[in-house]
């Protein structure tokens, strides 16, 4: 593996993909080469079956959704920089983020915002942006223990839906969820230090 | 401390003649034998008990003097006014009895005031956050400590090579290190009393609490070593023995967690098999954590370290495992046990501080070891800080590490080693008691008394106390699981990768092992939080006066929608069934006055609101496990009339079972006819109809299931009911159900037995409606003939499947008063008036 590529200058578009995730050099190699591991037959892309074969992706509930989210728009290949932006979602908050920022720039990847987006849409399957009743339900049987009936789940969703539903269409919209979440602090809790 | 108190609180005693050393004889002991004393002293055999009693109570009752001024406690922390009180009192002991006493023993400290603090802290320990900030805390407690023993000590062996300590404190640098030893490390019982009361945020306090906590293993280690060199002569120390002293950390401070891990082990293994014994539940935490404290004592190993793993491992399965009502048990004992001990520690200390026979004052020591734990505390945190900051997510920020340097208070632990340090030994010893106790007032008063305004001069994030809501518990643990799946794709195996792994394993391995079957569902923390928001909502609402059909705007935050659909539905039945279509509730309308009407809304609405998903939950067990035992409700109707007395006896059984089950569950209301609704039971008995209207909680997947049985019963019968149901408290209910299995072995032929009902008004109405359908009886008619064995089969599931359509087809028999009230889905789950026969009497 490393010695495939050890030098960041051997990323295409590197300077590119680094303005936008925000990624320092280092992480970037880093995920580099995981792309590389990653893409074990040299395709260059990532197919949903290269991210299956992560063993511990299969036994987590919410495996197939977070894989599901690398694969927008119902592509089926996975580039580098698409790879980095999904991930770049996942960076530290800096404190040059919200310092010195332009701005007229569009708000970056790993902003509290777009990290709730990206949870937001691990519920919302449709995709019209708001988590019915019956996807808190989905995503409710995936987290909680088989040994919680489907009547209980199911006054546990509404429970839910009702407490996040603001404007009582009787689903979540992402406001009301980044409302239900306004006291968490998701830039420590949505962050992974070695992406730095 | 246990020893006389006789010249403080003997006072009045001392007509009885009660001296310093009790008589033999109480009484006066020149005159003979008086034959039959009609009053008797025996002071000196009560003596011990009785003084730990008044101690106690002394300080409890400081405590609630303290905290009649709110604005005395805001200002001053409680352990700065326990240990003034200390003062004051060993002031008067020692002015009465011309020398000091009760002082704080080692012996005492160690083996009966430390051990209840420890386990409070470990058991509520915010588990979450301690993990996430183990490295932190782990850093402190260990590099942290040591840093301070060696630099404290070595800066004072310094200090007297400069001149600057008296000649006359005979001690050299081995000495000096013991001394730093002790004095360096942060204390618990200190930390928790002032930060308490200081809210701070939640990070910043774990890590100082967590590290004052786990620390003490360092110091175990320390201070024995440090002992045993000095007691070795400094000469005589090998290299091999400092080796030793490194291993001998590992050994304790790993030994101590195992224990306390493998006490925690067997704890929660045991509260397995609590479920007929109740009662002792609350007991077995307190004596396996003690166990745990004292066997790491016994090995010396870091006992404190052992009971905060014992109460940090434990509690989880425990909690799943104990009832509700040891639940709370556990929490206020142990929260009185804590702050009962930790109030008398502070007292003692106060009290402690008098005598001065112990004291050997040197201005240079005591002024040089208070720079000295200061400066090196705030560089310490400072050093180490700068170095977790490069591997932190969150970094500590400045403000952040002045709280940490200055919150490292120290306190009755360091008193207690200094305490059993050897005079003969370490010359000095009187100096490092003065210097201690100086250390620990110092800290716990002045540091105690400024952290306050510090932390809000420096605007220090407070801790806000929210309350938990399911979206919040929902997401934490889809961002766990998003985090962990992000791990694994960028292939890094960290904290949350780790955290996942323990989990499944947790789930796969120790929770089968650990916890009971039926309380599975509270270790889910959705479901818990989920059910906690339920009692809450349920119990602010009774608080509120719970009148249901006067407030008709209500709404809980829980469940609107159901609620006005319950409450719709019943009282327009209430209102409307009138006309004769449904004798039940006309009785109910008629005979009862608007209290009862509202007791039944009232329960309908708890139970098909609140309470619905466990008892569905109990319903579902119990309709897969037919094989066996039949349900309670099944029971009633259906098997007890075929073999009498056996199945009588089954039904006790499994009623108490089920009341075991439902005392696991908190408050439960379950409505149940009162005995003078017996009475009128026993009249329309005579109608051959034994209506003894029971409403149970809800079980409807089993009750769904009987619907299409009961209603082939129901048409052979006509239901009179002159019931009205009252709210019982579970308590009592296995009286009632008692009550109602001996009336069901004198009772009844098959032909009287009245179906367990689910559905009120189906069955009235198949009975009484012009247009129900024909076929529907006729359908439903041979079912009741079936012989009791099928009638079991028929709860088996693939035919409870088949009876699905059937019962909807009895949908639109309801009344339309029913019908558009109750939507068909929902309607089954939202109330489901059980009706069983009272017996036929």
């Amino acid at each position: 593996m490393g010695s495939r590529s050890s030098h960041a200058a051997r990323i295409p578009d590197v300077d590119s993909i680094r303005r936008e995730t925000g990624f320092s050099q280092a992480s970037l190699l880093r995920l580099y080469h995981r792309f590389r591991a990653l893409d074990w037959n040299e395709k260059g892309y990532l197919s949903r079956v290269d991210l299956q074969q992560i063993g511990a992706l299969a036994v987590n509930p919410l495996g197939d959704r977070i894989i599901d989210s690398f694969f927008p728009d119902g592509s089926l290949h996975l580039d580098f920089p698409g790879f980095v932006r999904v991930l770049a979602r996942f960076r530290p908050v800096d404190d040059e983020d919200n310092g010195n920022r332009d701005p007229k720039e569009p708000e970056p990847l790993n902003s509290r915002m777009n990290k709730l987006r990206f949870a937001f849409q691990l519920y919302d399957l449709d995709r019209d942006g708001k988590i019915s009743r019956q996807e808190m339900l989905q995503v409710l049987r995936l987290m909680v223990g088989v040994q919680v009936t489907e009547e209980q789940l199911e006054s546990i969703a509404d429970r839910t839906v009702q407490e996040a539903d603001e404007d009582g269409d009787g689903a979540v919209s992402f406001l009301e969820f980044a409302k239900s979440l306004e006291k968490m602090n998701i830039e420590q809790k949505m962050s992974i230090r070695i992406l730095k | 401390m246990l020893r006389a108190a006789l010249p403080l609180l003997g006072l009045p005693l001392a007509g009885a003649g009660a001296t310093e050393e009790p008589t033999q004889e109480p009484g006066s002991p020149g005159e003979p034998p008086p034959g039959l004393a009609l009053f008797r002293w025996q002071w000196h055999e009560v003596e011990a008990p009785y003084l730990v009693a008044l101690w106690i109570l002394v300080a409890s009752l400081a405590k609630i003097v303290f905290h009649l001024s709110r604005k005395v406690t805001s200002l001053v922390p409680e352990s700065c006014l326990l240990i003034l009180l200390g003062l004051v009192l060993g002031g008067i002991v020692l002015a009465v009895a011309k020398k000091a006493e009760y002082q704080l023993e080692p012996g005492t400290f160690f083996l009966f005031l430390l051990p209840p603090i420890v386990l409070d802290s470990g058991y509520f320990m915010p588990s979450r956050l301690f993990f996430d900030n183990l490295g932190a805390i782990l850093t402190y407690a260990v590099v942290g400590t040591l840093w301070n023993a060696f630099t404290t000590g070595a800066a004072l062996w310094g200090l007297q090579q400069a001149g600057l300590v008296a000649p006359r404190v005979q001690a050299g640098l081995l000495d000096f290190l013991l001394f730093g030893s002790l004095i360096s490390a942060v204390d618990p019982v200190a930390v928790l009393a002032v930060f308490e009361e200081v809210h701070v945020n939640e990070t910043l306090f774990i890590i100082v609490f967590g590290e004052s906590l786990l620390n003490d293993a360092v110091t175990v280690v320390l201070y024995k070593v440090c002992n045993s060199f000095v007691e070795m002569g400094s000469a005589n120390v090998q290299a091999t023995d400092y080796l030793k002293g490194v291993a001998s950390l590992f050994v304790v401070s790993l030994g101590g967690a195992a224990v306390g891990l493998v006490f925690a082990f067997l704890l929660a293994l045991t509260t397995r098999f609590t479920k007929r014994v109740r009662i002792i539940e609350p007991l077995l935490v307190f004596l396996l954590a003690y166990a745990a404290y004292l066997t790491a004592e016994m090995a010396s190993l870091s006992a404190i370290l052992a009971v905060t793993m014992c109460g940090l491992g434990c509690k989880k399965y425990v909690e799943a495992n104990i009832s509700h009502k040891s639940r709370t048990a556990v929490k206020y004992t142990m929260k009185t046990l804590a702050s009962c001990a930790e109030t008398i520690i502070f007292m003692l200390l106060g009290i402690s501080a008098v005598d001065s026979s112990k004291w050997a004052w040197d201005s240079g020591l005591v002024l040089g070891t208070l720079f000295f734990i200061l400066f090196f505390r705030a560089l310490g945190v400072v050093l180490q800080t700068w170095v977790l900051n490069q591997f932190r997510l969150v970094p500590l920020d400045k403000i952040d590490q002045v709280v940490m340097s200055y919150g490292g208070l120290r306190g009755a632990v360091a008193f207690a080693l200094v305490i059993l340090l050897d005079r003969t030994k370490i010359p000095a010893k009187d100096y490092f008691v003065a210097t201690t106790i100086v250390v620990v007032f110092f800290t716990v008063i002045v540091q105690g008394l400024t952290i306050k305004p510090l932390v809000k001069w420096l605007k220090v994030k407070r801790s806000e106390h929210h309350k938990p809501t399911l979206n919040q518990e929902l997401h934490e643990h889809t961002f766990d699981h998003i985090l962990a799946a992000v791990e694994d794709v960028v292939g890094h195996h960290g904290y949350h990768y780790w955290r996942d792994r323990w989990e499944q394993f947790d789930k796969k391995y120790l929770s089968q092992l650990l916890m009971r079957r039926s309380a599975y569902r509270i270790r889910d923390q959705i479901w818990d939080v989920y059910y906690r928001l339920n009692i809450r909502d349920a119990i602010s609402f009774v608080d509120q006066g719970g009148h249901v059909l006067s407030s008709t705007g209500l709404t809980l935050p829980s469940m609107p929608s159901r609620n006005s659909v319950a409450e719709t539905s019943v009282t327009n039945l209430l209102r409307e069934s009138g006309s004769g279509a449904c004798l039940d509730l006309q009785v109910i309308d008629t005979v009862r006055s608007g209290r009862d009407r509202e007791d039944a809304v009232m329960h309908h609405l708890l139970c098909g609101g609140l309470y619905k998903p466990r008892y569905r939950k109990d319903g579902m067990a119990n309709t897969e496990a037919t094989n066996g035992k039949p349900p309670r409700d099944l029971g009633f109707q259906d098997t007890a009339a075929v073999i009498l007395t056996v199945e009588s006896e089954e039904e006790e059984d499994s009623d108490s079972s089920e009341t075991e089950k439902e005392d696991d569950e908190g408050i439960i209301f379950v409505a149940r006819a009162t005995s003078e609704v017996l009475q009128e039971g026993k009249v329309s008995g005579s109608l051959e109809v034994c209506p003894s209207p029971r409403i149970i909680p809800p079980s409807p997947t089993c009750a769904e299931k009987e619907l299409p049985w009961k209603s082939g019963q129901g048409d052979l019968a006509v239901y009179v009911s002159s019931e009205t149901t009252k709210i019982v408290p579970v308590d009592m209910q296995t009286g009632w159900n008692q009550s109602i299995s001996s009336l069901e072995s004198l009772a009844s032929p098959p032909c009287t037995q009245a179906p367990a009902m689910t559905r009120l008004p189906p069955r009235s109405l198949v009975t009484e409606e012009p247009q129900a359908p024909l076929n529907l009886p006729s359908d439903l008619r041979p079912s009741f003939a079936f012989p009791p064995s099928l009638a079991k089969a028929g709860r088996s599931h693939s035919e409870s499947s088949a009876d699905i359509p059937q019962q909807q087809e009895l949908q639109p028999l309801m009344g339309h008063e029913d019908h558009t009230h109750l939507s068909p889905g929902t309607a089954n789950s939202h109330w489901c008036i059980q009706f069983n026969r009272g017996g036929r009497l």
